[in-house]
């Protein structure tokens, strides 16, 4: 699959979001395990930080934030210092770094800084300051 | 446009003239240009000649994939002395088939043993191979890699979406034919009331009509409904038989409004875009047979592998490589060369302290990796074919599984079989599924396609689960770019820096297809073989 065909296909599933959004969840109804609901869409549909976490950054990050190494790594949240000014996480969350794909843009304002709170309070993280949706709105592109 | 027809089906005339216009536009334009030979043209020009003596020009390449194996092949032809540094244990890279018995030890170190019966597979990564991908064919001929049709569109396979239909699977066959006897219908009738005077004669318009009669299954009177006309598109409600049962029952065609608002014509596309198009190919016995089948060509000892890179530098007389040494507990080696082609992922190589220039390190830096999630689900028996006459092919779906694939091969001998059972491509859900445990994605893929075929609660046996973010060699799936991202950084990533240069899907203009990585290192090492036999 290419670029194109990718947009084309995200243009679609966009322009019918709404119409989906409004049913009844029924991708939960067969779902073998007390486990969390999927994200419908093109937007993730988890509310606060922790869930965001779990159902999102774990993926790479993994589900205590200690990183993973293969060929390369995903940096650990544990103890991570670069996460004591508040700009850093957010501007990764929103333009992607390296490899890290931009996973903010199909974030609210609001999980943005959800998410980003929790990080930097969780995995032995002590950031008191935090991030307000307003903030993220004006850190988008 | 008769305002009956426009009323509640969405359609309106300035829609449907922009619609015929655009397709007319691009018929006429496609055969222009193929008439001048435009349109056949690939960028793929045949077996690669590289003549000149490079006299004993060494050069080292990172990453085993088909890009770098291909790298390796064609220089090596040419009289280069070539080695490969290669982070697995086995050749191929992306270029990757799971079978029973192999294990697979994911990031966060999940391992999975594939317990699928012999002859069964998942292939994790690329699938499929059009035949405009004229690289891949040509080394597959050579090479020896026996291929056999790929089915991407069964007419019998199903559109679904949770909400349309109320949750039930439909024919491939019979939305697309209702959608274009729909659409047909309105055009035509249109036509005739005078909508389109003013933009197409009135012989045209005749022979407008004509056609959509025939390719829209309309009857005498340019109506699409239950009759022989349409039963020829979208099938019987009764098939035609034989004896005093034969007499077969024609369909009643689902209502436009019905059509358009479940939204299964989303599916369609599949079927239309040209990288889809009819006909597709696949190995014999796996996708990975192409990787396999490249390592045999190569001289003996050429790919190092459990090879780690970790610093690439390089001054005016060559290249020195570092790696970890992962069979001997990690021990630092170094591997140099006069000139290097890396062919690792952007989402490895930007980790790696690399001495080449701040505009090849942006465009290293630039590109985040798309997420993808693969998983196998292997049955008893063959339920699709036994119980739903599905050989091969496709069925799309709005549930976060996306895809139900049926295996292209070993068709109506019975036994068991394994089904692409989840196939995510970015998007919330892609993610969604490489944070579950391995186990789960699998329970949940169960779970999902048993809406579409309820067989699955009672067939399943054992399944696997690949989720590319989660793929210690490459961490992602396949280069993400943007237009802008290929603005500033594309030419910057492909050009020379002094002896380094890249290779891989990143490196071009199709990015996550194998065909890309094989045409941009036979673009990398035609201009690597310039430079040298210039010095």
């Amino acid at each position: 699959m290419n670029m194109s065909s990718i947009a084309r296909t995200a243009a679609v599933l966009l322009a019918t979001g709404v119409a989906a959004a409004a049913q009844e969840p029924a991708t939960s109804a067969a779902l073998p395990s007390a486990g969390p609901p999927m994200s419908e869409g093109q937007g993730f549909t988890e509310s606060g930080g922790a869930a965001l976490y779990a159902q999102v950054c774990a993926a790479c990050h993994q589900a205590g934030g200690e990183g993973a190494t293969g060929a390369a790594a995903y940096p650990a949240l544990l103890h991570n210092e670069k996460l004591a000014s508040a700009g850093y996480p957010v501007t990764v969350l929103l333009y992607g770094q390296r490899g890290m794909p931009p996973l903010g843009r199909m974030m609210s304002d609001t999980q943005v800084a959800e998410v980003v709170n929790y990080v930097r309070t969780q995995f032995g993280n002590r950031y008191g300051d935090a991030v307000a949706p307003e903030d993220v709105k004006a850190a988008r592109p | 446009m008769g305002s009956e027809m426009a009323e509640g089906s969405g359609f309106s005339r300035r829609n449907l003239i922009a619609m015929v216009g655009a397709a007319a536009g691009s018929a006429a334009a496609y055969q222009v240009m193929t008439s001048l030979g435009f349109a056949e043209e690939s960028p793929y020009r045949g077996p690669i000649r590289l003549d000149g003596d490079p006299k004993g020009t060494s050069v080292l390449i990172l990453g085993a994939g088909l890009a770098g194996m291909t790298a390796a092949l064609e220089l090596h032809r040419a009289g280069y002395r070539v080695q490969i540094l290669e982070y697995n244990t086995r050749a191929g890279g992306r270029n990757w088939s799971l079978r029973g018995g192999d294990t697979y030890t994911e990031l966060g170190g999940a391992t999975q043993r594939c317990e699928f019966d012999a002859g069964l597979y998942l292939n994790p990564g690329p699938w499929r191979i059009p035949y405009h991908h004229h690289g891949v064919l040509d080394y597959c001929r050579r090479l020896g890699v026996a291929l056999e049709p790929f089915v991407q569109l069964n007419h019998n396979a199903f559109l679904h979406s949770a909400a349309g239909f109320n949750g039930t699977p439909q024919r491939i066959r019979t939305v697309k034919a209702d959608f274009d006897g729909a659409t047909a219908e309105l055009l035509a009738k249109a036509t005739r009331k005078g909508a389109l005077d003013a933009q197409v004669s009135k012989e045209d318009q005749e022979i407008l009509i004509e056609a959509l009669r025939s390719l829209g299954g309309l009857d005498k009177d340019l109506a699409y409904r239950a009759g022989p006309d349409s039963a020829e598109f979208r099938g019987y409600a009764r098939d035609p038989g034989g004896g005093l049962s034969a007499r077969p029952v024609d369909g009643e065609p689902m209502a436009l409004h019905d059509i358009l608002t479940g939204r299964l014509w989303r599916g369609l596309q599949n079927f239309l875009l040209y990288e889809f198009q009819t006909t597709m190919f696949q190995p014999v016995g796996g996708m990975g047979r192409i990787g396999e089948a490249f390592a045999r060509a190569l001289p003996p000892d050429t790919i190092r592998y459990g090879a780690k890179v970790t610093g690439l530098a390089q001054d005016a007389h060559g290249v020195t490589a570092t790696y970890q040494d992962l069979g001997q507990g990690g021990a630092i080696r170094q591997a140099q060369a006069d000139w290097c082609v890396c062919a690792l992922p952007l989402t490895v190589l930007s980790q790696i302290p690399t001495q080449v220039g701040p505009k090849m390190k942006a465009a290293i830096d630039a590109v985040p990796y798309a997420s993808s999630v693969k998983v196998g689900l292997q049955f008893k028996r063959r339920f699709w074919e036994e119980d739903e006459h599905i050989f091969g092919g496709i069925s799309y779906t709005d549930l976060p599984i996306r895809q139900i694939s049926y295996p292209s091969t070993g068709y109506n001998a019975g036994g068991k079989g394994v089904l692409l059972g989840a196939y995510t491509w970015n998007g919330p859900n892609s993610y969604e599924f490489t944070a579950l445990s391995p186990a789960e994605r699998v329970r949940r893929a169960v779970a999902y396609g048993s809406q579409i075929h309820p067989q699955y609660r009672t067939e399943f046996e054992t399944g696997i689960a690949v989720a590319w973010h989660r793929v210690p060699f490459t961490l992602g799936c396949a280069g993400d770019w943007t237009d802008a991202a290929r603005a500033e950084h594309y030419d910057n990533l492909c050009a020379i820096d002094g002896r380094i240069m890249l290779a891989g899907e990143h490196a071009s203009y199709i990015p996550a297809w194998q065909e890309s990585a094989i045409l941009s290192a036979l673009d990398a090492v035609t201009r690597l073989h310039k430079r040298v036999l210039a010095a």
